[in-house]
C-alpha cells in the first residue's frame, strides 16, 4: 500500500515510465510468491514444477494477451472460453478428416478470427455493449459446441503436432518460446506501432480519438478479431497438449484470463496497461493455484479463489487510478 | 441522457407490440411444427418450467434499470439450492432450508450491491467475480457431488397444488404481484427509476443511492435463494451445477422484455413476457428434438436480436 501512496506523491515523468513502475510492483508480488512457496512446499522449486508453471501461465496468457487489446479500448470479451472450445473442437475434426495438422491449426485461428469478428461487428455496427455482446456470443458458442460434438470426445493426434503443447525443444517446453514470441510482438505493436497507439487512445478517450481521425471503428474490429485469433492459437495448443478435444474445455478458462489482465495492472475502463503486465499477471495467478495445488488444496476452491482475485485487482486498480488523478 | 429519461420516452404501452408479437409468433410458429405444443399439459407445463426464471427476470429487471447487471444469479441460486438441500436434509425442515437459502442469497446480493455502489467496480466485473466465488463455493460445500435423500416437504413443493393451480405458480404469481407493487406503488419503487435515470436528484432529495443500489441487488440474491427451494424441489436433489448460465435466461427475458440497458426504464409486465418466450422458445425446440445446445444458442441469439432492436429504437 506504501508503494501506491508513495507514486501518488511522486508523479512519473511519462506514460511509459509510470506504466514500467506497475510491472515492478506485480513482479515483485510475483518473487513474493514464490518466496512463500518456496518455503512452504519442498517440491516447489523443482525443475519440474517450475516448467509446470510456465507452460500453464502461458495457456493463460495466450487467451489474455488479446483480451488486454480488448480491454485497453475499454471492452471485454466474455466469450474467450467458449471461443477456444469451438476452435478447438473444430480444428480437432479437421486434422481427423484430413491428416493435416497445418490445415487444422488453419482453421481453428480462422475459426477463432471469425468469432473475433463477429464480436466486432456487435460492438460496433450494431453498437451493443461489449460485454453483454460478448455474453450473448459466449452462449450462442456453447450451445453450437455441444451441439457439433454431441457429447463426443475427439482424441489421438499426430505425434509432430502433440509436440506444439507437450514438446520440449533445448530443455523448455515449445509454449514457453510461443509465449516468449507474442510477449514480444504483442508489446512491440502496442507500444511501437501507430495502431497500438491509437488502441491506447481509444481506450482513454473515444470521443478525442474519432476526432482526431482515429478509424475507431475499424481499429476496434482488429482488436476483437485479434482476441478472437488468440483464443483460436490457445485452442491449437489446448488440442496438442491434452490430446482430446471436449466441448467443455473452454467452460474455466475466461475468468483466469480476465484475472490475469486486471492483476496485471490493465484498467477496466480503457487506455492504461500493458502487455507484459498481463504476462506478469497470468504469472502470479498460475503461481497461486499452483501453490494451492502443492499445499493439497482442492481443485475445488480454484474458481472461489479466481473470482476473489479479480476483484481485488479491480479494486486495486481503481484505488491506485484515484490517488493519481 | 436526463432529458431523454423523463420527457421523451414513449409510454411503456407502445413497448407492448415488440415483446408481445415475438411471443405469439413464438407460440404459432410450435403450434404449427411442434406436435403436442398447443395441449393444455405442455402449456401448464411452459408456464411451470417459467416459474424459476420468473424469479430470477423479476429482481433482473430492477438490477437492469439501475444501469447493472447480475451475472452471479445463476451461481447464487445454484449456491442457495445446494444450501437448502443440505440444511433440510440435515434438519428435516423445508422452512429452515428456506431461511439458509435466502440468507446465504441476500448475503451474496449485499455483497454485490457493496462492491458496485461502495467500491464502485463496474456491475459485469463485480458479479462475475462473485459468480466464481459462488460457483467455488458450491463446489466446496458440495464437494461436487449431488445432495440427495431431501425430505420429502422440500420435493411436494414443486407438485404440489393450491385450489388447483400448481404451487409454483402460485409463487411466481404472487412474486409479480409483489414486484409490481414495490416497483409502480411505492416510493422504494420510484427510488429506483431514479438510480437509472437520475441519481443527482436522489442525492438533492437527501437520500443515498449507494444505500438503494445495494438494496437492489440484496433483492436480486434473496430471490435467488427462493428460486433456489424451486430448484431443488424440482431436481428433488442439490446439484452443484444445477442453475449455471439461468441468469443468461433471466438476461434475455429482460432484454426481449424491452427494459433497456442504457436509459433506466423498466417494464416488469414485458419480462414477464420476455420469460414466457424464453420458456415456450425452449420448450418448443425441446419438443422437436433440438438437443439443450441449440436452444442455448438460440437464446443467445435473442438475446443479441433483442439488444440490436433496442440501440436501433434508441436511436430512432
Amino acid at each position: 500500500m506504501t508503494d501506491i501512496t508513495k507514486e501518488a506523491i511522486m508523479p512519473p515523468r511519462s506514460f511509459l515510465s509510470q506504466d514500467a513502475i506497475q510491472v515492478f510492483y506485480r513482479l515483485l508480488a510475483a518473487l513474493l510468491i514464490c518466496a512463500v512457496l518456496a518455503v512452504l512446499s519442498d517440491s516447489f522449486l523443482s525443475l519440474g514444477n517450475i516448467l509446470n508453471v510456465l507452460r500453464q501461465a502461458s495457456l493463460t496468457f495466450f487467451i489474455a494477451s488479446g483480451l488486454t487489446l480488448v480491454v485497453l479500448t475499454a471492452g471485454l470479451d466474455l466469450s474467450v472460453g467458449a471461443n477456444v472450445a469451438l476452435s478447438a473442437c473444430i480444428a480437432g475434426t479437421v486434422i481427423h478428416k484430413t491428416g493435416s495438422p497445418a490445415l487444422g491449426i488453419l482453421t481453428g485461428l480462422a475459426c477463432g478470427g471469425l468469432v473475433g469478428l463477429l464480436n466486432g461487428i456487435m460492438v460496433t455496427a450494431l453498437r451493443i455493449p461489449s460485454f453483454i455482446a460478448t455474453y450473448g456470443m459466449l452462449w450462442v458458442l456453447n450451445g453450437l459446441t455441444y451441439w457439433y460434438m454431441a457429447g463426443e470426445t475427439l482424441h489421438g493426434f499426430p505425434a509432430g503436432f502433440r509436440q506444439i503443447g507437450s514438446g520440449y525443444l533445448f530443455g523448455l517446453p515449445i509454449p514457453v518460446y510461443l509465449l516468449l514470441v507474442f510477449l514480444g510482438i504483442g508489446t512491440l505493436f502496442a507500444q511501437r506501432t501507430i495502431w497500438g497507439q491509437e488502441i491506447y487512445a481509444i481506450g482513454a478517450n473515444p470521443v478525442a480519438a474519432r476526432l482526431s481521425g482515429i478509424p475507431v471503428a475499424r481499429r476496434l474490429l482488429l482488436v476483437y478479431a485479434v482476441s478472437g485469433i488468440m483464443a483460436g492459437l490457445a485452442s491449437i495448443i489446448f488440442l496438442s497438449r491434452l490430446n482430446s478435444a471436449e466441448a467443455d474445455i473452454g467452460e474455466s478458462l475466461t475468468l483466469p484470463a480476465i484475472a490475469a489482465v486486471l492483476i496485471g495492472g490493465t484498467s477496466l475502463f480503457g487506455g492504461v496497461g500493458t502487455v507484459f503486465g498481463t504476462f506478469i499477471g497470468a504469472l502470479i495467478l498460475t503461481l497461486v493455484l499452483n501453490g494451492m495445488n502443492l499445499l493439497s488444496v482442492s481443485a475445488n476452491w480454484q474458481p472461489l479463489v479466481t473470482g476473489i482475485i479479480v476483484i481485488l485487482a479491480v479494486w486495486l486498480d481503481m484505488k491506485t487510478r484515484r490517488r493519481t488523478q | 441522457m436526463r432529458e431523454a429519461a423523463v420527457a421523451s420516452e414513449p409510454h411503456p404501452l407502445q413497448r407492448i407490440p415488440g415483446v408481445a408479437i415475438v411471443l405469439v409468433l413464438l407460440i404459432a410458429l410450435f403450434g404449427a411444427i411442434a406436435p403436442g405444443f398447443l395441449s393444455v399439459a405442455n402449456l401448464s407445463n411452459v408456464l411451470v418450467q417459467s416459474t424459476i426464471l420468473t424469479m430470477l427476470a423479476l429482481p433482473m429487471t430492477l438490477i437492469i434499470m439501475t444501469e447493472g447487471l447480475d451475472l452471479s444469479m445463476g451461481a447464487v441460486l445454484t449456491l442457495t439450492s445446494l444450501c437448502v438441500a443440505i440444511v433440510s436434509l440435515a434438519t428435516k425442515s423445508m422452512l429452515l432450508g428456506l431461511g439458509a437459502g435466502l440468507l446465504v442469497g441476500a448475503a451474496f446480493g449485499t455483497v454485490n450491491g457493496w462492491l458496485v455502489a461502495i467500491l464502485g467496480i463496474p456491475p459485469f466485473v463485480a458479479t462475475l467475480g462473485t459468480l466464481g466465488m459462488a460457483q467455488g463455493l458450491s463446489l466446496i460445500v458440495s464437494d461436487g457431488q449431488s445432495v440427495v435423500g431431501i425430505p420429502h416437504s422440500v420435493r411436494d413443493i414443486y407438485s404440489a397444488t393450491l385450489l388447483g393451480i400448481p404451487v409454483p405458480i402460485v409463487m411466481a404469481l404472487v412474486t409479480y404481484a409483489a414486484f409490481h407493487g414495490l416497483l409502480y406503488h411505492t416510493r422504494f419503487g420510484t427510488y429506483i427509476f431514479a438510480l437509472g435515470g437520475n441519481r443527482e436528484a436522489l442525492r438533492y432529495a437527501g437520500l443515498s443511492p449507494s444505500r438503494l443500489l445495494i438494496a437492489v441487488y440484496a433483492i436480486g440474491g434473496a430471490m435467488a435463494g427462493i428460486a433456489g427451494l424451486l430448484m431443488t424441489a424440482r431436481m428433488n436433489s442439490g446439484h452443484p451445477t444445477a442453475g449455471l448460465g439461468l441468469e443468461f435466461d433471466a438476461i434475455a427475458a429482460v432484454a426481449v422484455g424491452g427494459t433497456s440497458f442504457e436509459r433506466g426504464n423498466g417494464w416488469l409486465l414485458g419480462t414477464l413476457l420476455g420469460v414466457l418466450s424464453v420458456g415456450v422458445l425452449r420448450n418448443g425446440l425441446n419438443l422437436i428434438s433440438l438437443p439443450s445446445s441449440v436452444q442455448v444458442a438460440s437464446v443467445g441469439v435473442l438475446v443479441i436480436v433483442a439488444l440490436f432492436l433496442d440501440g436501433l429504437r434508441s436511436r430512432a
